[in-house]
């Protein structure tokens, strides 16, 4: 709470220290803002059929959410459309005022996660192109991350590669809540094709595989599922552990997106401790889990962990690594975490600079 | 503590608030059924415009099944995490200790009082055939 970056007054930007934000949402006004992007023929099958997913939502998220578009109400371009829908707003409202040097786009309901397999991977190549035309190219501080058809192994990883070198990309984003969990072998071509060409994978809350929010079924409330994002991410890291994912790809780095870090200690020594008695039931995963863990897995900040003692926060960054989180705003969505007031005082210039940028730098190579 | 003139009573009718900055402090004023509130414009949370959030009401539960809805109008909800304010008092509901935003005293006076002072009035012009809602700062 001792650091203040405060715009001034007129809007310009101040001297102040320069951060990466490793969770941008971009937003379309209407899935017309793709059509330039999609063949024709996608056109009218989706003014036909739409898409359907494989949750039983036909429209819309399985939980509603607390503001509109689960946004800022602040963050409504003047020009119209809806939050993260304009570049020059963006600008104007985050970029400038926080003087956020790398940003990440990871753009959702693109198209991961349709029953439509052909239709999935269309909108995934759709999204990326639109990512270049209409944001990387145009601000430079501005990364985008692959979307891929998330289902179809062999399709995410012809899109992976079909991006290999291009310096738009910095990651291959994929989702939580998919049809299996995501250490399983339908999705390994991913893991393949990621490595090969040098991206990371993040993983972002969220997704639309049809399974419940939590492991005990769907809850009632919104807030189970705010909560249950980093129960869910929890089984996905386990299951890319105990699958032996980080054992076939050793190169592979991931980055766990907006579900937390402050279980990744409790479910680390959980597996370590289990896993010396199984061991011989996955003997592909040859060391024990919180090694890989700790080797290959970053972690974005937002929503950042508050305890109400700072020491907690402390001893639980000092287990994951000062140099392994990454600071994240989440914006424009709601639950924004305002760069001036995510750590508490206590924290070395050092570590404050590796969290704010200097490991997003060296993680996505971005001098 | 000075006394800052708003509007006339007339240009913040009933549902309406008006955002200025007094002594380069961001200030929102409500009027809610003619009643008149005031509240610093920034959340304590997290430093959002807070007063630009909807007027909602308080929802309270004696037990799981009942629940109570009250002070309709007159909770404001931030526009970034939600966070709920009593626009009468700034007390926060669901961590009052911490959190409590700044409220300040509104009232109507007459246009006959306010130009005699020692009011502050900016940019306002002040007749007294009127009456002008003013903020204790």
């Amino acid at each position: 709470m001792n650091v203040q970056f405060r715009p001034s007054a007129d809007g310009s930007v101040t001297a102040k220290t320069a951060i990466a934000d490793c969770d941008i949402h971009p937003a379309r006004r209407s899935m017309k803002d793709l059509y330039p992007y999609l063949a024709k023929r996608w056109h009218d099958h989706l003014e036909t059929y739409g898409g359907h997913a494989y949750q039983g939502m036909m429209v819309g998220p399985p939980y509603p959410k607390a503001q509109p578009n689960a946004s800022r109400r602040d963050a409504y371009p003047p020009e119209g459309g809806v939050q993260g829908s304009s570049l020059s707003f963006m600008q104007q409202q985050h970029l400038d005022p926080n003087n956020v040097a790398l940003g990440v786009l990871n753009p959702l309901n693109t198209g991961q996660g349709l029953r439509n397999q052909e239709l999935s991977a269309a909108l995934a190549t759709a999204i990326n192109d639109w990512q270049i035309a209409e944001w990387t190219s145009k601000d430079t501080r501005l990364k985008g991350s692959v979307v891929v058809a998330n289902e179809d192994g062999v399709a995410s990883a012809a899109e992976i590669r079909k991006r290999a070198g291009d310096k738009n990309f910095v990651q291959v984003l994929l989702l939580s809540r998919n049809v299996e969990p995501l250490g399983q072998r339908r999705y390994w071509p991913i893991y393949e094709a990621a490595q090969e060409v040098g991206l990371p994978i993040g993983v972002h809350a969220f997704g639309f595989g049809g399974n419940p929010i939590t492991a005990s079924g769907w809850p009632s409330y919104y807030i189970e599922e705010m909560v249950g994002h980093s129960q869910c991410q929890q089984t996905a890291l386990a299951s890319i552990v105990l699958e032996g994912v980080l054992e076939r790809f050793p190169k592979l780095k991931m980055i766990m997106i907006e579900a937390g870090f402050g279980w990744a200690p409790s479910l680390a020594w959980r597996l370590d401790r289990v896993w010396q008695k199984l061991r011989s039931e996955v003997p592909h995963v040859k060391r024990p889990p919180s090694e890989y863990i700790k080797d290959h897995i970053w972690w974005t900040t937002q929503p950042m962990e508050d305890p109400e003692r700072r020491d907690h926060l402390f001893q639980t960054i000092d287990w994951i690594g000062w140099d392994k989180l990454l600071f994240a705003t989440d914006y424009p969505h709601w639950d924004y975490d305002e760069p001036s007031r995510v750590l508490p005082a206590g924290v070395s210039d050092a570590n404050r600079a590796a969290f704010y940028l200097g490991n997003a730098r060296e993680l996505y190579g971005i001098a | 503590m000075a006394r800052h003139v708003v509007a006339p009573v007339g240009e913040l009718p009933p549902g309406s608030r008006k955002f200025l900055t007094i002594d380069e402090r961001p200030i929102a004023v409500f009027n809610v059924k003619g009643e008149f509130f005031g509240l610093l414009n920034r959340c304590p949370h997290q430093g959002a415009a807070l007063c630009e959030g909807p007027l909602i009401g308080l929802a309270q539960s004696s037990e799981p099944g009942e629940i109570e809805y009250s002070k309709l109008g007159e909770i404001i909800r931030c526009p970034w995490h939600g966070w709920e304010f009593d626009i009468r008092t700034g007390q926060s509901y669901c961590d009052p200790k911490r959190f409590r935003v700044k409220a300040y005293a509104v009232n109507v006076e007459p246009g006959s009082s306010v130009v005699k002072g020692p009011y502050i009035a900016e940019t306002l012009k002040v007749s007294v055939e009127n009456d002008y809602v003013v903020v204790d700062l």
